[in-house]
């Protein structure tokens, strides 16, 4: 059963980025072109997303527990470290260049060829990279 | 395009909609570079099957999708160099980050948790610099 609604989450997850145009890199870019020719469209996107997502975690006030079993996701200390800011610092530079994030990334790969598959192996390593990378600026900064 | 907003907000909610089902049925925060990244650090494989089923119908289901409906174009760049080092930048940046548009921009916000607040600040402001120089400063993309 979880594999069942994981599935039907990301299948739906993945619908949604197509229908709202979130898998196109152009709408994407466009939003981040507040000097251009900018394109609100992202905003809509999330703001649609958020409102169910809302409910949800309203809903999970008055759950005792998911519907499969286990415990809905505690609230992480609300800490604004240095990796939060490096990392997404980062990410918001490889969204700029590329127009792509990691569902977009993932959701396109069928129609995107050799060059989404570059994307996809690169974003995969700087994945598995990550640890590493937090372990050595640890040392340096504290980023914990 | 006049309709660009709707179909965006349609298909916002059909995001925000797939995010309070795995929330509400599963347990788990639906963030895509949470999900994917656990599987390549191995950190989540506890949970493993789960995460490959997700990520296996986020990739089938739009290329489906876009096949019956005649295929899409994402406009991604032809320069290599550039795709390999935007996917780089992605992949540590959102681990390090702890979260990417799905986890720290559509669960964090709607939470109404700091770091998601903060995080999407930072990438949308760190992007919208970046593209703004590469665009109109040095005319490169």
């Amino acid at each position: 059963m979880r594999l069942i609604f994981a599935a039907l989450a990301g299948g739906l997850f993945g619908a949604g980025l197509l229908v709202s145009g979130m898998t196109d890199t152009q709408k994407v870019q466009g939003w981040l072109d507040v000097f251009g020719d900018w394109d609100p469209t992202l905003a809509f996107v999330m703001g649609g997303a958020i409102i169910p997502m809302a409910i949800a975690w309203f809903a999970t006030t008055r759950r005792a527990a998911p519907v499969l079993g286990g415990t809905f996701p505690s609230r992480p200390p609300q800490v604004i470290d240095n990796g939060l800011i490096l990392g997404s610092t980062l990410f918001g530079m490889g969204w700029a260049l590329a127009g792509l994030c990691p569902g977009p990334a993932l959701a396109s790969i069928s129609w995107t060829g050799g060059a989404g598959l570059v994307f996809l192996i690169t974003m995969a390593a700087g994945m598995f990279a990550a640890p590493q990378v937090r372990a050595r600026l640890d040392m340096y900064w504290g980023m914990a | 395009m006049l309709t660009d907003w709707i179909y965006g907000l349609v298909g916002g909610l059909m995001i925000g909609s797939a995010g309070a089902m795995y929330l509400l049925i599963n347990g788990r925060i639906m963030g895509a570079s949470g999900i994917l990244g656990g599987l390549i650090d191995r950190s989540g494989w506890s949970n493993g099957a789960e995460r490959v089923a997700f990520v296996a119908a986020l990739i089938v289901v739009p290329g489906v999708i876009a096949l019956l409906s005649g295929g899409s174009d994402a406009h991604l760049s032809g320069n290599l160099w550039v795709v390999a080092i935007a996917g780089l930048l992605v992949g540590v940046g959102t681990r390090l980050a702890g979260g990417c548009t799905s986890g720290h921009g559509v669960c964090g916000i709607s939470r109404l948790t700091w770091r998601g607040i903060m995080a999407t600040v930072i990438y949308i402001l760190a992007g919208a610099v970046l593209l703004s120089l590469l665009r109109h400063a040095w005319g490169l993309i």
